[in-house]
């Protein structure tokens, strides 16, 4: 039994099904992030699961609890909002301190723990000020703050980090994953940054069009994703998706032919019958560029260089564009002819339903 | 050199909006020196603080300056008061809610004069006004308001006419409050309560201040509802300072005399802008 249990969670509002069926097991101590794209239901997801948004169907149960009907206030979460959501009238002391205000605690017991913390938040020095007075960061803090002082026993995180700068989102992740790990408490976040969802998550959980695409740790998700959907989604930049001319199947191989190169790819790889059509899909960092030889040719239109690597878009001469990873003090210039090596144990098949009916290679893993 | 062109272009207007502001209040100090009846005329002598002892010394004016703050002060409070109430109650959404908004919303568009007729002869009137049918209807004698409680009759007319503007003001605020905001104090506990106590009375801190500030300037000189209902009386029972200026310098004739009361209002409303800015402008600077 899952600490958090969401069966068959259901939300019409009145022409649209904003979650479509969500089924979900989290267990205690766990770092959950939602993912997806703008209108997918992630949010709306973890306000049902706040009880900010009252669900049209299925059951939420928290730790052997139906809270389903319950009131937000007796749920047992604490939230962390977009715009922080502090009161902008009230002290960050009186911040910290409302909830516990409100539930009656006596005074000594709510000064222990706002001053226990504030000083583990580094808001000590800022008891007194307003939230206008803070900074992005501080006003992050106070709202993590918060959210801490309850001891609920989820938190859920709404786009936290979405107001703040580059450089202090970076640094607010990591803060993030330390606090989870200091306190073990059981994290929902949900964001459309994809590179948070892999940086801070125990499983990703990715969202699209009210349902849940994929749920996995994000190696998981990156290496095996079980659809279009999920393999263009996490990585950047994209995975290449490549048109086949033909496949031919021989004995237990399959000849993925592509202009002038063929692909072995053995049939054990692959599971139910052979689709009609075929996309290959394939990292930028899983493809090479070589001297001579290699399966591909085609003319590099543009290079990115991104200090610790470059990313060289190249045109094939059926006119697909394709990113390939090069080092980083590449000597290939714009227009130059390249050739290019396909690494076969990472490449991975989708049917005409954008479905994945390959596996990855056993001896390609963790390499 | 630039600096003197820019002067030069400020001039025309800085100059008129001085004339403008300069010439009545200095013709009304000159007036308020010296002897000016319209029904004296061509004995314009030079009379000192006369005009000024006459009219602090008319039997109505400390009646008319403490009916003047009493008017004000009442207003002020029913309006704020309901206001807030009012437009908390419709901030959420109900079927009809855009009508109920216009509804609250229209007495600001009816005119002092047109407003205070209604009252008079539609609601208050003894005999066949609204209020005298629901006290015989009810087995009560019906109760002559202008003539019984006249500064409460003018009192609720005022308030009548200036609770929208408070409603419109305040609805406008209501809905720049941050809905994460009540979320976030939803999940840390709060009931409606709470909410409305904690985040929204706060929130509403400057419309407040900003709605205080506008009504004291009209309702210091509140005139259009007293001349039409009560006329200032029964004696003086409804007069305040500006229905007291007209009585001197149109039923008496006496410009001089008004002119003083008329500098007499003009303290009247720097006193009372003195605290109110003390008071709430500190709302504003937020």
């Amino acid at each position: 039994m899952a600490y958090l249990n969401i069966t068959d969670l259901q939300k019409h509002y009145d022409n649209y099904h904003a979650l479509r069926g969500i089924n979900l097991a989290i267990n205690e101590g766990e770092f959950i992030v939602f993912v997806g794209p703008s209108g997918c239901g992630k949010s709306t997801l973890l306000r049902t699961i706040a009880g900010l948004e009252s669900s049209t169907g299925g059951t939420i149960e928290l730790d052997g609890r139906d809270i389903t009907e319950l009131s937000s206030s007796k749920r047992d979460l604490a939230m962390v909002f977009q715009s922080y959501a502090l009161y902008p009238h009230m002290t960050v002391a009186e911040n910290l301190s409302f909830a516990l205000r409100l539930a009656k605690e006596e005074q000594s017991v709510i000064d222990e723990k706002v001053k226990s913390v504030s000083a583990s938040l580094q808001l000590d020095k800022l008891l007194e000020r307003k939230p206008r007075e803070l900074s992005g960061g501080q006003r992050q803090r106070v709202a993590i703050g918060r959210a801490i002082v309850r001891q609920p026993k989820v938190f859920l995180f709404d786009e936290p980090l979405s107001n703040l700068d580059a450089a202090l989102r970076v640094q607010m992740r990591l803060e993030l994953a330390r606090l989870h790990k200091k306190l073990g408490t059981t994290m929902i976040y949900v964001t459309h940054d994809q590179v948070e969802a892999m940086t801070l998550a125990d499983r990703v959980v990715i969202l699209n069009a009210g349902q849940i695409e994929q749920v996995g740790t994000p190696l998981e998700l990156y290496r095996s994703p079980n659809s279009r959907f999920v393999a263009e989604f996490i990585g950047t930049p994209k995975m290449n998706l490549i048109e086949l001319d033909n496949v031919v199947r021989e004995n237990d191989t399959l000849h993925l032919q592509l202009l002038n190169a063929s692909i072995d790819f053995p049939v054990s790889r692959t599971h139910g019958p052979l689709p009609d059509k075929i996309i290959m899909g394939i990292r930028p960092e899983h493809m090479h560029l070589v001297e001579t030889g290699g399966d591909l040719v085609g003319k590099v239109e543009l290079i990115e260089h991104l200090g610790s690597e470059a990313y060289t878009h190249i045109r094939l001469s059926n006119d697909q564009t394709i990113i390939v990873k090069a080092p980083a003090r590449t000597s290939i210039k714009d227009g130059e002819q390249v050739h290019i090596q396909v690494d076969r144990n990472e490449v991975i098949l989708f049917n005409d339903n954008n479905r994945v009916f390959s596996v990855i290679a056993e001896d390609a893993s963790h390499d | 050199m630039k600096r003197s062109i820019t002067r030069l272009l400020m001039a025309p207007s800085v100059i008129l909006l001085l004339a403008w502001m300069i010439v009545p209040l200095s013709m009304t100090i000159y007036f308020s020196t010296i002897n000016y009846n319209l029904l004296y005329p061509g004995r314009n002598n030079f009379v000192g603080w006369m005009n000024f002892e006459f009219f602090i010394t008319d039997p109505g004016f400390w009646i008319a300056i403490s009916n003047t703050l009493i008017l004000l002060i009442s207003v002020l409070v029913i309006t704020v008061v309901l206001g807030v109430a009012l437009s908390a109650l419709i901030d959420k959404p109900f079927y009809g809610r855009n009508v109920v908004r216009v509804l609250l919303i229209s007495p600001f568009f009816i005119m002092p004069t047109v407003n205070a007729l209604i009252w008079k002869n539609m609601m208050m009137n003894p005999v066949y006004g609204i209020f005298a049918w629901i006290s015989q209807t009810l087995g009560f004698e019906p109760i002559d308001w202008l003539s019984d409680y006249p500064l409460m009759s003018v009192i609720i007319m005022v308030s009548w006419q200036w609770l929208p503007f408070a409603i419109l003001v305040f609805v406008t605020a209501l809905q720049s409050q941050d809905t994460e905001q009540k979320e976030a104090a939803q999940m840390d506990g709060a009931n409606g309560w709470h909410i409305f106590r904690y985040l929204t009375i706060p929130h509403l801190a400057r419309p407040i201040a900003v709605v205080v500030m506008i009504e004291t300037i009209f309702l210091l000189a509140v005139f259009a509802e007293i001349y039409v209902s009560t006329g200032g009386g029964p004696g003086y029972d409804s007069t305040n300072l500006a229905y007291l200026i007209y009585n001197q310098a149109l039923l008496q004739y006496d410009v001089g005399v008004a002119s003083a009361g008329g500098l007499f209002a003009v303290i009247l409303a720097n006193i009372v802008a003195f605290f109110l800015i003390r008071a709430v402008g500190k709302n504003l600077t937020v």
